[in-house]
């Protein structure tokens, strides 16, 4: 039996008023730990020089727990961003399947080891992928959404990104449209107050992102982004009016950072060790440990069986990415379309059509980007990470 | 066999394939109640609705990236930009995310999405409403690009272009919408993506074209005949895939190349083309591959004396045929 097996003997009172068991409480804040602690194992893995490069979510999980479970998993969809893990994993991801995100591994179900990691999508759980360029995104959930009212699915479709990313033109233009349409959609803006180096006050003129919803005529909402419990009633507010034709919400959660920006950001070059280290009281994990333990729900027992279990689900997932094959090279022209197109493979002397008799670097030979030292992959360089951060 | 506009084919043809498949959706700037500004989408709002034929806000990155999530869930959207010039507001959705969105999921997910736009000059439009755009996106691996140049080829490449699980930009060029008739069956045959068309044999020189330029090289083919020069032109039809067998054949027989094309001369389109017939039928090669395009200034000028001095036509296609012929 699992720990989230466990109940406490008699119903706390603690989700009462989100319509909560501690049951559902429990496994909510298994899946908010869980995810730190693939979080924290992906960055061991990249300090001691096994993946190349990471980007975190650390202290936005309980606001991402929260929102996601108020979601119909399966049925309705997400255009997740590059901090989405814990997003990611309560809407069907497991830690096997982040962890061959992060080694880029041919089974790797966001890209097949193609994109890099954090740029998580999969199928199987309507998890659109997802590119570098930020706030893109947010249209693809408003043309999912407007899929979803013309075929009448009664899907709703959210998207989240940070405050710095929510600058982009292209949610104005989505916003706009997914209000005049009225369409099922849900928009999570996590504010952790930072684009990649850049505080919120130069990044908006305002304080809260959720006032530019009254522009749109679509309730904005803020939400603290620490309490999961609250940030699941507003989801769950804004998922039933989304599904009942009444049109979208902008939930902005106050989030915190707890890392740098990705695995190439010296973040102390622009931010305090007082200001980092009182980030750390904006926390959502202790904080629901501690609402759980005070109702008597996290009991000594029940914590030391979902730490043994949550340990026990890292290290799998790490072992078992560790030992998958990379993709084939010979694999690398595949699904650039539906079908090939023999018409364009190059002439048979050229470079580049990774038969085994060209000369020099063709797609067969060493020395690409992922594979060799130096690459880009595994430069210093904050160049690689996504352009901006939320 | 009943004759169409050119407009009047592609009209019909998305009317036809909303009538075949009710996930075939439209939208775009003006295309409901007005019929958009071409009259392209017009009687489709009446028939099927404002469900299925959408009126957009002026926002070219939503009507290519809603569209793009729309293809996800289900639907089959024709989104219409409104001249091709007003495009590059969405090319960050169609090239970072249309293009890119089967490969970098490893064929999770397509995007079965065809863009219109009407592109060209040689109609008073000026800077902004003359513009050829595709060599921006036959850069782009992941994009299928069309540019027809009949009514006949219209249909069925639209047809093919609605059907395919790719996304497909269709560029439509605007002086043709009502100068060109064709002949159009009422059957439901398509032209495939990627197959090139001999629209007229010869020997001695090889014209490679498409779109407005494919009807003005035949014109040229037409005039230099009379002076005993044996043209053969090739009308691409699809830009990418390129069909290069039928580019190959064509000039491994004639032995001389000239590719046409509308948009500006460096880095166009036809550059591709012809660095393909030079690395692949050099052996066959009786002279040097040269190309016709448009002048390297940043539009098409507005006044009818400026635009005409932009515009490639058949005289000047007619002056490098001659000139390579007697190379």
């Amino acid at each position: 039996m699992t720990a989230t097996g466990h109940r406490a003997k008699t119903e706390s009172h603690l989700g009462a008023e989100a319509g909560l068991d501690d049951e559902q409480l429990l496994a909510m804040y298994r899946m908010v730990a869980l995810a730190r602690a693939v979080d924290e194992r992906m960055w061991i893995l990249n300090r001691a020089g096994r993946i190349p490069f990471v980007i975190s979510g650390q202290g936005h999980e309980g606001a991402q727990v929260g929102v996601t479970w108020a979601l119909r998993k399966g049925h309705d969809w997400i255009a997740p961003f590059y901090r989405s893990i814990a997003m990611c994993m309560t809407f069907g991801m497991s830690a096997r399947d982040i962890m061959l995100a992060q080694y880029a591994r041919a089974s790797d179900p966001s890209s097949g080891g193609r994109q890099m990691p954090g740029h998580y999508g999969d199928r199987r759980h309507n998890l659109l992928s997802v590119s570098s360029p930020v706030a893109t995104q947010i249209l693809h959930a408003v043309g999912i959404a407007l899929a979803a009212k013309i075929r009448k699915t009664d899907q709703v479709a959210l998207t989240a990104m940070g405050e710095g990313s929510s600058n982009q033109g292209d949610v104005h233009e989505a916003l706009n449209f997914a209000a005049i349409h009225k369409l099922p959609f849900v928009f999570l803006v996590e504010n952790n107050g930072y684009a990649i180096s850049v505080p919120a006050a130069m990044e908006l003129a305002i304080p809260d992102v959720a006032a530019r919803a009254a522009g749109y005529g679509i309730p904005g909402v803020v939400v603290d982004g620490s309490d999961v419990l609250a940030c699941y009633v507003a989801a769950k507010t804004a998922i039933e009016r989304a599904r009942a034709g009444d049109g979208p919400t902008l939930i902005e959660a106050k989030v915190t950072r707890l890392t740098g920006h990705s695995s190439d950001d010296q973040q102390t070059k622009y931010r305090t060790e007082a200001e980092m280290a009182s980030e750390k009281s904006r926390d959502a994990l202790p904080r629901f440990r501690s609402q759980l333990r005070d109702a008597g729900i996290l009991t000594d027992e029940v914590e030391a069986a979902l730490n043994a279990e949550i340990s026990a689900i890292v290290t799998d997932a790490t072992d078992f990415a560790e030992g998958e094959p990379d993709p084939e090279p010979s694999t690398a022209m595949r699904w650039v379309y539906a079908e090939d197109w023999p018409s364009e493979t190059p002439p048979p002397w050229g470079f580049g059509d990774g038969s085994e008799d060209a000369e020099g670097g063709g797609l067969g030979s060493e020395g690409g980007a992922q594979g060799s030292e130096g690459g880009a992959q595994g430069s210093e360089a904050d160049a690689i990470g996504p352009e901006a951060a939320g | 066999m009943p004759t169409r506009t050119f407009i009047e084919a592609i009209r019909e043809t998305l009317a036809g394939e909303m009538r075949r498949d009710e996930s075939v959706i439209v939208l775009g700037e003006d295309v409901g109640k007005k019929g958009g500004v071409f009259l392209a989408t017009d009687g489709l709002w009446a028939e099927f609705g404002e469900d299925r034929v959408i009126d957009t806000p002026l926002t070219e990155s939503m009507i290519v990236g809603a569209s793009i999530g729309a293809a996800v869930n289900g639907l089959r959207p024709v989104a219409e930009i409104q001249f091709a010039d007003f495009i590059h507001p969405a090319f960050n959705q169609i090239v970072s995310e249309a293009a890119r969105m089967r490969y970098r999921s490893n064929n999770a997910v397509g995007v079965p999405l065809t863009i219109r736009a009407p592109y060209g000059g040689g109609v008073h439009g000026a800077l902004y409403h003359s513009q050829s755009v595709e060599a921006f996106f036959s850069h782009v691996p992941g994009l299928k690009i069309v540019v027809p140049s009949t009514p006949y080829d219209a249909r069925g490449l639209l047809r093919s272009s609605i059907r395919d699980d790719d996304p497909v930009l269709f560029f439509e060029h605007k002086k043709m919408y009502r100068s060109v008739r064709g002949d159009v069956p009422d059957t439901d045959y398509v032209v495939p993506l990627g197959r090139a068309a001999i629209t007229r044999p010869g020997t001695q020189v090889t014209v490679i074209a498409y779109g407005l330029m494919a009807h003005y090289a035949l014109e040229a083919a037409e005039r230099v005949a009379e002076e005993g020069i044996s043209v053969e032109v090739v009308d691409l039809r699809t830009l990418r895939p390129l069909d290069k067998e039928t580019v190959i054949g064509s000039v491994r027989k004639t032995g001389k190349c000239l590719v046409v094309y509308e948009d500006n001369r460096f880095g166009g389109y036809g550059a591709e083309v012809a660095a393909t017939v030079a690395e692949e039928a050099f052996d066959y090669l009786d002279g040097p591959v040269t190309r016709i395009a448009g002048p390297d200034v940043p539009g098409v000028p507005y006044n009818h004396v400026l635009e005409d001095w932009f515009m490639v036509d058949p005289t000047k296609i007619a002056a490098g045929i001659r000139k390579l012929a007697a190379y």
